[in-house]
């Protein structure tokens, strides 16, 4: 078990045949991941790492079964990409352009609501159920399968504190990115509340950031939970007013900020990490382990 | 990216919302030839995107021509928030009976829009009592439908039937429509004014989504970004600048967020954020340094964990500045992710010593400062 995606899940590619589309599909299928097919409007016919590429995803689903897309579209085309998906009907989509823009980010959201499709950025590293099943970005190495389920918003943080966890003998049941954007398709809670359901997952860690309130919606949920919570929060010293890199990550008004975040996560019985690596040692306390 | 009242004005105006009377100056002697062919009583306001103005003296009222160009010399070249003031609105005085506010912006929990109004409007949001203000989200798969804006009036407490019921009507679909065809984060009126039977707006606020602008390449916006934030923005970097002494460059914004905060821990602080962002290559990562370099820092770091980043190509983006301008400070590297060991080749290749961890290689780059 696993969330959200397993080593049986039909991988779809689309934007297969470009730069970042090739370099990934090659180390998603080293990394063991299901890859079935690609689309690329024209290049219909073509293969990538022996990969098959269509011409539409209508066409690719006509191929066969499709349980999850994985996006490397260049923001401009990214909508027209996800409504594609989500009207062949694909139940995972997994959106890893940056710089979509937010108009374009609330008709793909809202559209896949409608359909019940799991959409993950835009804005995501991705996801990983360890050992079985990657869609995106991350580096291969790190992940291994494990009872740590990890939900973030940023990528390379999550990296460094997965690359903690591995190091410290603590593998990965999945790892789920929701994207940087202010405007994404999974939220924390819809995670957490799987992650609570997953029988493989013993203990969540949750990497946010400063900006927005995802955080402290997410307390009230945690509050809940049978399972144990280590949570970090990133952008500690930064000064309000200023964006830092995410659309999302802005102190404004007062709002969103670290020490509100934490208040309201420790209020919930989580554990705070200050800083990445001290996220491990915080989970074995929680877990009881030495 | 932001507009200035008068550039969000226009905007208005163009969508047929209506705005005072009035024209933009950039000599505050001009003032008076506006308020002539105004022929009323004139307001002249500062141009700056901030709050406040009218208690810092940035706005003021004239009854004549000679008066109006007085009042520009007074507000043109004063400071207000540390923003000088070098362009002037003059626009009719408005008759004022009632103050409203309104605004549309993007709520991103609810991940749909929301317009936000209040019959008490003229003071900051904020600081009206939550049972005056009315929250509408707009379902993006309906938008903005006439009984929508008709239920928003009937909350606001005006009646429907009243010349102000039904401009107010009109003016919240308007402000969807200004909202929408320009990629806006925000459009807010405040105060949206009741002036005899007219409803106007007697200021503007605008933002328009940064990610949007290749498709609204017409639209005017005030430049707010430093002479580095600017250079590395072109280069499709995210750069802000700080005031510590420890130039730091990370592959994303969490990491980099991250970083500055473990600089903090171990008693540093950061010269600037720079995110190098996902799958930059060698070129535009030199680029990067060269700027970290020239605004000459005690110390830098470099923190990679690459995914989409390549190791290698960070590497030979640090060997080709070694090799040209070279690091005038101590620089540490943390170089872990995609083609690790090929990074690393090339960093031993040149004398560079790379960290596996970002902790250990903050607390040097900490030190390094401290002693330089």
């Amino acid at each position: 078990m696993a969330i959200i995606i397993d080593e049986n899940t039909n991988v779809l590619v689309q934007g297969a045949t470009g730069n970042q589309g090739v370099f990934h599909t090659k180390q998603m299928l080293a990394y063991g991941t299901k890859i079935v097919a690609g689309v690329t409007p024209g290049k219909g016919g073509a293969t990538v790492e022996g990969v098959p590429i269509f011409d539409s995803v209508a066409a690719a689903c006509e191929s066969q079964k499709i349980d999850a897309s994985v996006l490397f579209i260049p923001a401009p085309f990214t909508k027209d990409a996800v409504f594609e998906a989500v009207d062949a009907g694909i139940g995972v989509v997994v959106v890893v352009t940056e710089g979509v823009p937010v108009h374009d980010e609330i008709q793909m959201v809202s559209y896949a609501n409608r359909k019940g499709t799991i959409v993950l950025g835009p804005n995501t590293f991705g996801i990983v159920s360890s050992g079985r099943c990657k869609m995106g970005i991350p580096p291969n190495k790190y992940f291994v399968e494990g009872p740590i389920g990890v939900v973030a918003r940023s990528g390379t943080l999550t990296y460094e504190i997965v690359g903690n966890l591995t190091a410290n003998g603590l593998g990965q049941s999945t790892v789920v990115g929701m994207g940087g954007d202010r405007v994404v398709g999974t939220t924390f809670i819809d995670v957490l509340k799987m992650f609570e359901k997953d029988p493989l997952t013993k203990a969540v860690v949750l990497i946010g950031e400063i900006g927005g309130n995802a955080e402290e919606t997410a307390s009230e949920y945690i509050k809940t939970m049978s399972k144990p919570v280590v949570g970090y929060i990133a952008g500690k010293s930064a000064p309000p007013g200023k964006r830092m890199g995410h659309a999302g990550a802005i102190i404004e008004r007062g709002k969103g900020t670290f020490q509100g975040k934490v208040e309201a996560l420790t209020a919930a019985g989580a554990k705070v990490a200050t800083l990445p690596f001290e996220v491990p040692g915080l989970i074995k306390e929680m877990l009881g382990m030495k | 990216m932001k507009m200035f009242e008068y550039m969000g004005k226009e905007l208005f105006a163009k969508f047929g919302l209506p705005v005072p009377k009035g024209r933009m100056i950039t000599n505050p002697n001009d003032a008076g030839a506006v308020a002539a062919e105004i022929g009323k009583p004139v307001v002249i306001k500062s141009q700056v995107l901030s709050g406040k103005r009218g208690k810092a003296g940035g706005i003021k009222f004239a009854d004549t021509p000679e008066q109006a160009t007085a009042a520009a010399n007074e507000i043109f070249g004063m400071t207000i928030q540390g923003l000088p003031v070098n362009i002037l609105l003059v626009e009719e005085k408005l008759k004022i009976d009632k103050e409203l506010y309104m605004s549309i912006t993007i709520d991103g929990a609810a991940k749909m829009p929301v317009l936000i109004a209040s019959a008490h409007g003229g003071m900051d949001i904020e600081e009206v009592a939550e049972e005056f203000i009315i929250k509408r989200h707009i379902d993006p798969a309906l938008g903005m439908q006439p009984y929508i804006a008709r239920d928003v009036v009937r909350r606001m407490g005006t009646p429907l039937s009243s010349p102000h019921g039904k401009q107010l009507v009109k003016i919240i679909q308007t402000l969807y429509k200004i909202f929408i065809q320009n990629d806006a984060e925000l459009v807010e009126i405040n105060p949206l004014v009741f002036s005899d039977d007219k409803v106007i707006a007697a200021d503007s606020k605008v933002t328009i989504d940064d990610d949007a602008l290749f498709r609204q390449k017409n639209l005017p916006y005030v430049e707010e970004r430093s002479a580095t934030e600017k250079a590395a923005h072109d280069l499709g970097l995210s750069f802000v600048d700080l005031d510590g002494n420890i130039a730091v460059m990370a592959n994303g914004a969490g990491i980099t967020m991250g970083t500055l905060d473990t600089i903090q821990y171990y008693g540093g602080s950061a010269a600037n954020f720079l995110d190098c962002g996902g799958g930059t290559g060698r070129e535009a990562t030199a680029k990067a340094l060269e700027l970290l370099i020239a605004k000459k820092p005690k110390s830098m770091i470099i923190n990679i964990f690459g995914g989409i980043t390549r190791c290698d190509q960070v590497a030979l983006a640090v060997k080709d500045i070694k090799e040209s301008v070279g690091f005038e400070c101590p620089l540490v590297i943390r170089l872990v992710g995609t083609n690790q060991d090929e990074g690393r080749e090339i960093l031993a290749s040149i004398g560079v010593e790379a960290f596996d961890f970002m902790a250990e290689a903050a607390e040097r780059a900490v030190q390094l400062a401290a002693k330089g």
